[in-house]
């Protein structure tokens, strides 16, 4: 596990998030994989990306707070439910692994990759990115204090470069 | 014209309705839950299709304690058919969801849905792991199931054949943040 992907998950555990919803991406694996373990926090794998807006909604009308982690590429699946975040005021920390940017061997990644940052600002989310390790902790819990308190939507956008080169 | 009446359905749903927390799908779902009378426990979708399923499983998931309905149409189900997958995967005991199937896109003008064409809701949701379905088409079933929607005896889905129709509109009120705001207090979480 790379040091920042420890950063998230200790920052996952001190913002008392009780449920993490997911599309697996290789850059999350470790955090889902925490999630997964600890008794604490219920983990839900989703078909789709967009069901995680829902779902982290009515954990919220439950008095539970939540997460969600994706790739890029599922930003694309998620823009009409993302209404419910902001028609409800719901809070929702999104935590996306870039694709399509530094490295990246498949060009089909490219187009969502490029359309990412100007799709979630469109619909009226906030975009903080983090390029290097050494950002990922105060990057992560800033998007947490921020979405909990104020009820809204927050994505942080992990860079390819902080993810690292894919192996083919 | 054939199928249950969809008001009378729901009515007789949520008339005793005990700790039931309701989420709805956009349309005439909602309509019917707010002509059965409003509640500081429903919360009523007003767009986000296909997501009162996955919103429903997680407040389950954030309240084990509490029964929830998550009432919504064919439509509505079927944009986010995942979602039964989803909720078959975690299979919460205190997650029911009834569906008005009128085999139409009612808030559009009643094109005919999949429901229509021989799609099988009740069937999906048996592959996707339910511990209980069930297809409802007199009142009598209604009534009998009102109970089982408060008893969080497993994940289960029940299939409503309801009339075609387009009964008046009751609408419930689209201010999101107010009805989320009144549901957490009802709960004792704002």
């Amino acid at each position: 596990m790379e040091a920042w992907q420890q950063h998230i998950i200790e920052a996952i555990a001190a913002a008392g998030i009780r449920q993490v919803a997911y599309v697996p991406d290789a850059g999350h694996t470790p955090v889902i994989q925490a999630c997964e373990a600890d008794p604490a926090i219920e983990a839900t794998v989703l078909t789709t990306e967009e069901e995680g807006i829902a779902l982290l909604a009515g954990a919220w009308l439950g008095g539970q707070r939540g997460c969600l982690l994706m790739q890029s590429s599922g930003v694309g699946n998620c823009i009409n439910m993302l209404a419910l975040a902001k028609a409800g005021g719901f809070p929702l920390p999104m935590l996306v692994t870039m694709r399509g940017e530094w490295a990246e061997f498949n060009g089909w990644q490219v187009p969502m990759g490029r359309a990412t940052t100007p799709a979630l600002e469109a619909i009226g989310v906030m975009v903080h990115r983090a390029e290097r390790a050494e950002e990922v902790a105060d990057a992560v819990s800033g998007a947490f204090d921020l979405a909990f308190h104020g009820e809204l939507p927050v994505a942080v956008l992990l860079a390819q470069r902080l993810t690292g080169r894919k192996r083919w | 014209m054939t199928g249950l009446d969809r008001r009378d359905a729901v009515a007789a749903l949520l008339a005793e309705r005990g700790d039931l927390l309701v989420v709805t799908g956009l349309g005439s779902p909602a309509y019917d839950a707010c002509a059965a009378g409003d509640h500081p426990r429903t919360y009523y979708l007003w767009a986000a299709m296909g997501g009162a399923v996955p919103m429903g499983l997680g407040l389950a998931l954030a309240r084990p304690e509490d029964p929830v309905l998550v009432l919504t149409g064919d439509g509505e189900l079927l944009m986010g058919l995942g979602a039964l997958a989803t909720a078959g995967a975690k299979r919460p005991a205190n997650l029911s969801i009834v569906v008005l199937d009128n085999r139409r896109y009612g808030e559009t003008g009643m094109q005919e849905s999949h429901t229509a064409r021989g799609i099988d809701l009740v069937g999906v949701a048996d592959a996707c792991r339910f511990a209980w379905t069930q297809r409802v088409s007199t009142m009598d079933d209604v009534h009998a199931l009102a109970p089982r929607l408060q008893a969080r005896s497993g994940l289960g889905l029940a299939l409503l054949e309801v009339q075609a129709d387009d009964p008046p509109r009751v609408l419930p009120t689209r201010d999101g943040h107010w009805l989320k705001r009144r549901m957490r207090e009802a709960l004792g979480v704002a």
